[in-house]
């Protein structure tokens, strides 16, 4: 199954992320870490005059893989779309997108660029639940022994 | 001692395939039952001894007997089962003294490890003689245990924390030490073997140079004890740690020793019975050391099954491991230089200054966490993180390393396991 999860399509966002780095000037922005591996992304995002929209997305930070595809993914599909759209995004949707089979610990590098887009628009009248996704938080998989 | 000791004519490891039973030090591989699991087809290819040992028949057999055999609450009853279990918990506690050279056995505290050894240091030093304040120096190459005890008294006692920094090559500062090990420290706690970068640090020398400054010298030698011969007369530090279950021990068990004029001075940690002398309504009255830092029933069982672990170290023979450990380390090295050439960093000091049990990398493009996951797909179990040592990760750059560390039931078979998926790895991850 491992080597499964590591196919072309995903091999490709990691090696070539899109939306790729900072903004100079962000409305929003979220960052999320996973204690596990010490990985860390930050999404930024600066909204349209209307502030409805997502006109522009970046993200940043260094990650695995999984998590890389993932956020790149999740920031082309979420750039330029209304906010009433973008918080509707749920965890199946990232494995969808995906499309590769997830051992309960990667799922959670998986979805560490779905955290960061929920802290993001926290504050906002289109708030992001990740509350849904049972199983995000997979028990004894803190820090691990030395 | 900071070295391994000069290699004794063995097997080397050679690349050809070792006689059947002929695995690891003096064919130690068949006393570890785990060793023959599989996982997905693949045999079990255990390279993360720094993370926990595995345990060989005879020790998980003592644990079995003493359930069956000797259970009975120490220091407590009057009857004859509950004095064979106090004799047996004693003996253990002897057998510890012995290991490390102790002049006494009332030196040697059980605790449940190496974490709960230092929690207990601060603790009581905080309550003790460090009560109205303190320096207490400590280095980036900590593993977490070593660092967050100090924070979280520090906090509450106003201590003034310090930390030696680390060389390009993994090696404490000598500029650090000279401008930080200074009078008016009074604690100088660090490890003796780091736990990523395998540099095994001067004990000796360093402990000289805090009883000069009148610094107090705390040593963790969670790493060292598989690999290296503790003595704590040659080392001279004031108290010394480590955890069973790194020595082929039992987990929940681990030994502090304090050296006996210290450990007098020094307070209650957690209060409880068998700790006592005499409770009234007003205040207790407390046992001498080593018990008084003993509250409740104590891992009877861990203890006796640590010093079943501690013969079977010495059967083995540190010279035979160290040569054995040694040759792994170098064949891994070389193995994974000729795959990934400029690729690949090796963190920590080359062999040749003292590199002990332990290998952690990066390879440029392939993030650890991505290495681990399809290793553990070709049965080899590799450490992949930020390996409780965040201070380190920052000092160099990186979020997570990729380790493997060895034990004496490695063999050039695992290498070769390990070297052969790592192939598969690098192919994958190839630009195309």
């Amino acid at each position: 199954m491992a080597w499964d999860m590591y196919q072309e399509r995903i091999l490709d966002h990691y090696r070539r992320p899109r939306n790729f780095g900072r903004l100079e000037s962000a409305d929003l922005t979220g960052s999320e870490s996973n204690p596990l591996c010490g990985d860390h992304i930050t999404l930024e995002l600066r909204l349209d005059s209307a502030r409805e929209r997502l006109e522009e997305v970046r993200f940043s930070g260094d990650g695995c893989a999984i998590s890389m595809a993932s956020a790149s993914m999740l920031a082309q599909r979420i750039q330029g779309k209304p906010l009433t759209e973008v918080s509707q995004v749920r965890r199946t949707d990232v494995e969808a997108m995906l499309g590769i089979p997830l051992s309960p610990v990667r799922v959670k590098c998986a979805l560490t660029p779905l955290k960061a887009l929920a802290e993001a628009l926290a504050g906002t009248r289109t708030p992001l639940t990740t509350s849904e996704a049972p199983g995000t938080e997979t028990p004894g998989v803190g820090e691990s022994p030395p | 001692m900071a070295h391994p000791s000069p290699a004794r004519p063995e097997a080397p490891a050679s690349a050809t395939v070792s006689p059947p039973g002929g695995r690891g030090v003096g064919g130690c591989r068949r006393d570890f039952p785990i060793l023959s699991r599989t996982f997905g087809g693949h045999p079990l290819v255990y390279l993360d001894s720094a993370a926990t040992s595995q345990k060989p028949q005879r020790v998980i057999e003592v644990e079995a007997d003493f359930y069956r055999r000797l259970n009975a609450n120490v220091h407590r009853g009057v009857y004859a089962l509950s004095e064979e279990a106090t004799e047996a918990y004693e003996g253990a506690r002897a057998r510890v003294a012995r290991f490390l050279h102790a002049r006494d056995p009332a030196e040697v505290v059980f605790v449940r490890g190496t974490s709960e050894a230092l929690n207990l240091m601060a603790e009581v030093l905080g309550r003790g003689p460090l009560k109205e304040g303190g320096r207490i120096l400590l280095t980036d190459m900590e593993h977490h245990s070593n660092l967050v005890p100090w924070q979280l008294v520090a906090a509450d006692r106003g201590w003034e924390l310090d930390y030696v920094g680390v060389t390009d090559d993994g090696e404490l500062s000598p500029e650090d030490l000279d401008g930080k090990l200074t009078r008016g420290t009074s604690v100088f706690s660090f490890t003796h073997v780091s736990n990523v970068l395998g540099t095994v640090n001067p004990v000796p020398a360093l402990a000289a140079r805090a009883r000069e400054v009148g610094a107090l010298t705390i040593l963790d030698a969670a790493q060292s004890a598989p690999h290296l011969p503790l003595d704590v007369q040659a080392l001279g530090v004031d108290a010394l740690a480590f955890s069973g279950h790194k020595i082929f021990g039992p987990t929940g068990i681990g030994v502090l020793w304090v050296r006996k004029e210290l450990l007098e001075t020094l307070p209650p940690y957690q209060g409880g019975g068998e700790m006592i002398m005499e409770v009234t309504r007003e205040r207790s009255t407390y046992k001498d050391a080593p018990l008084r830092f003993e509250a409740g029933t104590p891992n009877t069982a861990g203890a006796v099954v640590l010093s079943s672990a501690l013969d079977y170290v010495e059967h083995l023979g540190y010279d035979r491991m160290a040569h054995h450990e040694q040759g792994l380390l170098k064949e891994a090295w070389e193995g994974l230089s000729a795959l990934a050439g400029d690729d690949l960093t090796i963190y920590g000091p080359p062999l040749s200054r003292g590199h002990v049990g332990v290998l952690s990398f990066s390879l440029k493009g392939v993030h650890p966490h991505d290495l681990a996951t399809l290793l553990d797909a070709e049965g080899v179990a590799l450490r992949a993180g930020h390996h409780c040592a965040q201070l380190l990760m920052r000092r160099y750059g990186v979020s997570a390393l990729s380790r493997v560390s060895y034990g004496p039931y490695n063999d050039a078979e695992d290498n070769r396991a390990f070297l052969q998926a790592m192939g598969k790895v690098c192919r994958l991850f190839q630009r195309p």
